[in-house]
């Protein structure tokens, strides 16, 4: 492996962790297996491009592509919470028409953003650290949306939004609105998930309508990685699994691109995440059990803060 | 499997990729990927190597190839595109639109070539067709309309109105229907459009022209040709004529095509290739096209469609289905 491949798998591993921690949002701390990914993925990234190819700001540009994912994860959420479809038909729903929307959006199927100003432009300049330019702000962005995160699940509105995932009976206890929990987690959820889109859009410099295939499992397979190397026991913890897991994941994907390790070829590549999901998630099964379902800690926090409050 | 092994498993793999290609100097390094495993790129895979060795060029011999597949993912195909540059090939090679730009955005001063592009300026890979301008040039497999509406006219000579499928979140379909649209009417015909955003959606398209249409064109659209039989089927009970646009449908039932063959078009990009590696500018070599188009005609199809194939067109053809 070369030093492109090796920022290569850097940057799609950086870019994908935000989509593993829109991933671990959603299927862990709501408990919301939600597929919406997929198409909210594109739109981010095709929001983007339409924004920057009409001369919109690019850092402007990368809110509304963000903006656009948070919209569609509001979407499933209601689908779920209000019309009371299930949540995966919820997401699924969403996914299939936001295809359609995708191409209004866009008009064609790609948009090359070749030669157009991105938000990586300018600091090709300033950074000079030539091809490994992306990485470093795309560590950026991951740390800073991993601190977001942590930060944001410590605040009351976050421990409710947890303890509603975890147990929305108790949580109702507590007076949570559980509905509307789940929207705000969707909406952030999706709201990283379209960042990420807007990202990859401009550092490949292309956005393509059939780009989000497979965004859920590739999140998801981060995210169990993750878990099985740190754990999820703490937050914080949780979404470093999310950085390290995107970027180890992008890894072996590049050591099966670059030369037959263990045999496997480029063909065997979906198969090989398939597996790995499976076990891993089999492994964190047998974890949780060990560890039991409920965490008190989480619901001490919950009420002294509404204690508090007052 | 606990996290220890994982750990280990992970650093093992990491050990092992400095393992660097050695290659003696006077060997010359092609590295060609492609978004997805498909007849009509396999095709243009395939010619590509055989002018590649016709010119000298063998694999193993003068040539050590590096072939990739994205497997449909884009960001595999960013990172093939990374693995490919650093690689320092001599000369890069994308076949179909997303694997070209992947290239393009990677290459730097490298030299890319494409193949299989619908529209390689809507892409922005070049500037004009005439003089792609920078490091990339290739070929395109846009084809002319008029000879294949020509065709039609001639096989149902009454048609007013002319149905398209198309999956409409292929780049080169959509760019075929407009291409379409913009000539149907020199020929006297008036175009209906029916899109299918998955195979098993093509039937439903297909029923939706019945009655509508005069006759059916399917354009060179993956999605669709796939499920060629279902329009085929469409197409007998409703006798409506289906006509294609690669020959290998005709062979699955549909009633006649000015075939394009991705073989040729892989081969005319060998042979760019060729120029490439003795020093010619990618830059002023234009993108290429094939100008010959071979007839192919279903008999069968013929007369299950309610069609007369007139003796003009029987001698014309190049193979006839029985």
């Amino acid at each position: 492996m070369n030093l492109f491949a090796i920022s290569g798998a850097i940057e799609a591993g950086l870019l994908f962790s935000l989509v593993a921690l829109g991933v671990y949002l959603s299927f862990r701390v709501l408990s919301f297996p939600d597929l919406t990914v997929d198409g909210s993925f594109p739109l981010g990234a095709a929001a983007t491009a339409v924004a920057i190819i009409n001369g919109v700001n690019p850092f402007l540009a990368t809110l509304i592509g963000t903006a656009a994912g948070g919209l569609a994860g509001l979407l499933s959420g209601y689908l779920n919470v209000r019309l009371r479809i299930l949540n995966l038909l919820a997401g699924i729903l969403t996914m299939v028409a936001l295809y359609s929307i995708n191409l209004r959006i866009m008009g064609r199927p790609n948009i090359s953003l070749y030669g157009e100003e991105t938000i990586f432009t300018p600091f090709e300049q300033i950074l000079g650290f030539g091809i490994w330019t992306n990485c470093v702000l795309l560590l950026i962005v991951a740390l800073a949306m991993k601190f977001f995160v942590d930060w944001f699940l410590a605040t009351e509105v976050g421990l409710a939004l947890r303890a509603s995932g975890e147990n929305p009976e108790m949580a109702r206890a507590q007076s949570v609105n559980n509905g509307r929990m789940t929207l705000l987690g969707m909406m952030i959820s999706n709201g990283l998930v379209g960042l990420a889109g807007s990202l990859f859009a401009q550092s490949q410099g292309v956005a393509d309508v059939n780009m989000g295939i497979g965004t859920i499992v590739t999140g998801l397979a981060a995210l169990i990685i993750g878990e099985t190397l740190i754990g999820n026991a703490r937050v914080a913890g949780a979404t470093l699994g999310c950085l390290i897991g995107a970027v180890l994941y992008r890894f072996f994907i590049a050591a099966a691109l670059s030369a037959g390790v263990l045999g496997i070829q480029a063909q065997d590549l979906n198969l090989v995440t398939a597996i790995v999901v499976a076990v891993a998630v089999v492994l964190s099964q047998a974890r949780r059990n060990r560890s039991g379902l409920t965490r008190p800690a989480l619901w001490r926090r919950l009420a002294r803060r509404s204690l508090q409050k007052g | 499997m606990n996290r220890r092994d994982i750990t280990t498993l992970a650093a093992a793999l990491l050990l092992s990729l400095p393992g660097s290609l050695t290659q003696a100097a006077d060997v010359t390094e092609i590295a060609i990927t492609y978004i997805v495993d498909h007849p009509a790129i396999d095709a243009a895979q395939q010619g590509m190597i055989d002018a590649l060795a016709e010119g000298g060029y063998t694999d193993g011999d003068k040539l050590a190839l590096t072939v990739q597949s994205a497997q449909g993912s884009m960001p595999t195909q960013l990172q093939i595109a990374k693995d490919f540059a650093g690689r320092e090939p001599d000369l890069l090679v994308g076949i179909s639109t997303p694997s070209a730009q992947a290239l393009q955005s990677v290459a730097g001063d490298r030299t890319v070539l494409f193949s299989a592009v619908t529209d390689p300026v809507a892409a922005k890979l070049v500037e004009t067709l005439e003089s792609p301008g920078a490091n990339i040039t290739g070929t395109t497999d846009k084809q002319p309309f008029e000879p294949t509406l020509e065709l039609i006219r001639a096989l149902v000579p009454d048609a007013s109105t002319l149905g398209i499928i198309y999956n409409a979140g292929e780049a080169n379909s959509v760019a075929q229907a407009e291409a379409l649209a913009a000539v149907v009417g020199d020929f006297g015909f008036e175009l209906v459009e029916a899109t299918a955003a998955q195979t098993a959606m093509v039937p439903d398209a297909a029923l939706s022209l019945a009655g509508r249409v005069d006759a059916i064109l399917i354009p060179t659209d993956s999605t669709v040709v796939s499920a060629i039989e279902s329009v085929v089927n469409v197409g007998t009970k409703a006798k409506i004529p289906v006509i294609a646009s690669d020959t290998d449908s005709v062979e699955r039932g549909a009633l006649a095509a000015l075939g394009f063959d991705y073989y040729q078009l892989g081969w005319l990009t060998g042979e760019m290739a060729l120029r490439i590696l003795q020093g010619e500018d990618p830059g002023v070599i234009p993108v290429g096209a094939l100008d010959t188009q071979d007839l192919y005609l279903n008999a069968n199809a013929a007369e299950a469609m309610g069609v007369t194939l007139s003796e003009d067109l029987l001698t014309s053809a190049t193979k006839v289905i029985q």
